[in-house]
């Protein structure tokens, strides 16, 4: 095993095809995009005419301005909320489709399959079961305030995010459950009878075998909700599309508009593609540092439990 | 004994409601792609006064013009089974020949794949868009609302996890089975075509549902490589363009949806536990 051992030819004819892919869409991409946020790119101002360097224009600009603002807050708010709801319910449905129910193949199987929903499509489906399904269902329990348009859950900024959280949950929390399973059927059965014999009770026995056990499942499921809630794009689209409106440092804004959202639209609505550039490259930042420093604590707590 | 039968009896009745609860969004809209505009307005959650109009619904949705269905999902499935092909192909032989060749360079190469998983891609798709835009001018390729360009787009997307994938898996493949291949005459690339390839079978399992469910379902690439109103269009293109079009025509919109879920529910109830194993292997690994 020789460190300064040549390549041979098959090495680089294996890896001429992923190279070539990976340097023109990662690589020229990402450097480009870190250039492109220092300069005064626009979809006139390209690279042969007119590119000129602005130093932290884009930067300042993004940080000054309240929807991004806005955005970054409810981001974290909608991220740090839809965490905590899908690992709660994934765990909790991890320990029922893991107990000794008869129909327990069934219910994995059902709580599984909105995973393989895009999030394009499931937003739709939410949205008509919040807009038409609920006021209907609140009309048959006698609530007829549920019908008024006012009422509604996607028109009030909190219900909104709710509503997100609710149909982000729907779709991953089965995901993180199987994730759970795996987790949970790795702990010996031996370590249960012993503690059964104990007189340890199944809540005791939860707490002091299957949640630590479970650890390093912990550090995989809450990174892969962390960079899910933080890059949601296509819930927030076809769910909410940023609605409703609300009053944010004396701007009228998207009161549901997520960072993805608030990049995408920077870019093509508001035509500005350096400061949506600018603006990617803080959340590519944030969230590098964020998912690292995640990593790196739940790893510590592993080998203490 | 017989407080823990009353113990499993209640987690049965909990987990039967809460299926019910998980499956309900799939049930609204199966009933109102059944229905007829009318019927919806009235009561979203009635079952349908006549079933065969969901034939007619799905019969409008086939044949609408603006939304392209048949042709939407024939280019979903060209798209999605060819980046597979491919990802699952290229990522084997450099996931192998990296782990095969001690240099250097092989562990920079790892490395900065593995590197570049932190990248989300936020920051690379505007610049991914007028890069394409300049290559189609350099090369006469085009790049943007073509296959070519969304293609090339999602195997350099997926490479990176499906390396690391491969990698972790050929390393536990014994050096011996090769040595002795080589013996019986099999040079490099045949000892991976004949003995490695074959041998990854359960993880390239893994690759292909991971990817298969990304690509499929994926909106935002597909949304800037290929835009709005382009003739190669994937279904969640196509029904993101027709739910902007038909604002608040449920019963079209809905019978749109069921008819873009039916095909990945299909696949699921046939391949059900190599997904969900295939889903938990590459969360782990």
């Amino acid at each position: 095993m020789k460190r300064n051992g040549k390549n041979s030819l098959v090495f680089w004819l294996f890896l001429a095809p992923v190279l070539f892919a990976f340097v023109m869409v990662i690589v020229i991409p990402f450097f480009l995009g870190v250039f492109y946020s220092f300069t005064n790119w626009s979809s006139s101002a390209r690279a042969d005419n007119a590119l000129r360097f602005v130093g932290l224009v884009n930067f300042q600009k993004g940080l000054r301005d309240p929807t991004f603002g806005y955005s970054f807050l409810i981001t974290i708010v909608y991220t740090v909320i839809n965490m905590i709801v899908i690992n709660v319910v994934a765990f909790l449905l991890a320990l029922l489709v893991t107990s000794k129910t008869k129909l327990r193949n069934l219910y994995r199987a059902g709580f599984f399959i909105p995973n393989l929903i895009g999030g394009l499509i499931l937003g739709y489906i939410w949205q008509f079961i919040f807009n038409n399904a609920v006021p209907s269902l609140g009309t048959f329990l006698g609530f007829t305030s549920w019908a008024n348009p006012a009422n509604l859950i996607l028109a009030k900024r909190t219900s909104a995010i709710a509503a997100m959280i609710a149909a982000g949950t729907w779709q991953y929390a089965g995901y993180i459950m199987v994730i759970y399973v795996a987790a949970i059927e790795n702990v010996p059965v031996e370590l249960h009878e012993a503690a059964q014999i104990d007189g340890a009770s199944p809540f005791t026995r939860m707490r002091v075998i299957t949640i630590p056990m479970a650890s390093q499942a912990f550090t995989i499921t809450l990174f892969l909700t962390l960079v899910q809630s933080f890059k949601q794009f296509d819930v927030n689209v076809s769910l909410t599309a940023g609605g409703p409106s609300t009053i944010f440092m004396g701007k009228p804004i998207f009161g549901t508009e997520l960072l993805a959202m608030n990049i995408y639209d920077t870019a093509f609505v508001s035509n500005d593609l350096a400061g949506g550039q600018a603006r990617a490259v803080i959340f590519f930042l944030v969230l590098a540092v964020v998912s690292m420093a995640q990593v790196s604590i739940n790893k510590k707590r592993e080998i203490e439990l | 004994m017989k407080k823990a039968k009353i113990g499993i009896l209640a987690l049965e009745i909990i987990s039967a409601v809460l299926f019910l609860i998980f499956l309900f969004p799939f049930f609204i809209v199966f009933i109102n792609s059944a229905k007829v505009p009318f019927e919806i307005t009235q009561n979203p959650m009635s079952l349908p006064e006549d079933w065969s109009n969901i034939f007619k619904n799905i019969a409008a949705i086939w044949t609408d013009k603006n939304l392209h269905y048949p042709e939407s999902f024939l280019s979903s499935i060209i798209i999605t089974v060819t980046s597979l092909v491919f990802l699952n192909l290229f990522s084997a032989q450099a996931a192998w020949a990296l782990v095969r060749t001690k240099t250097r360079t092989s562990s920079f190469f790892f490395l900065v794949f593995i590197a570049a998983m932190v990248i989300p891609f936020q920051i690379v798709m505007f610049p991914l868009l007028s890069w394409f835009r300049e290559l189609s001018t350099l090369t006469g390729i085009r790049l943007l609302r073509s296959y070519a360009g969304i293609l090339l787009a999602y195997i350099g997307f997926g490479i990176s996890q499906s390396i690391f994938m491969f990698h972790g898996f050929t390393k536990s493949i014994p050096l011996e089975l090769e040595e002795a291949a080589t013996i019986d005459g099999c040079n490099k690339a045949q000892v991976f075509y004949r003995i490695v390839f074959p041998i990854l079978k359960p993880i390239q399992a893994t690759v292909l549902v991971l990817n298969g469910i990304w690509i499929w379902n994926d909106f935002l690439l597909p949304l800037l490589i290929l835009g709005k109103g382009n003739k190669v269009m994937t279904i969640p293109l196509a029904v993101a363009n027709f739910a902007g079009a038909y604002v608040k025509q449920w019963d079209l919109i809905l019978t749109a949806i069921l008819m873009a879920m039916v095909p990945i529910v299909i696949f699921f109830l046939i391949a059900q536990k190599s997904i969900i194993r295939g889903m938990v292997a590459g969360s782990i690994k």
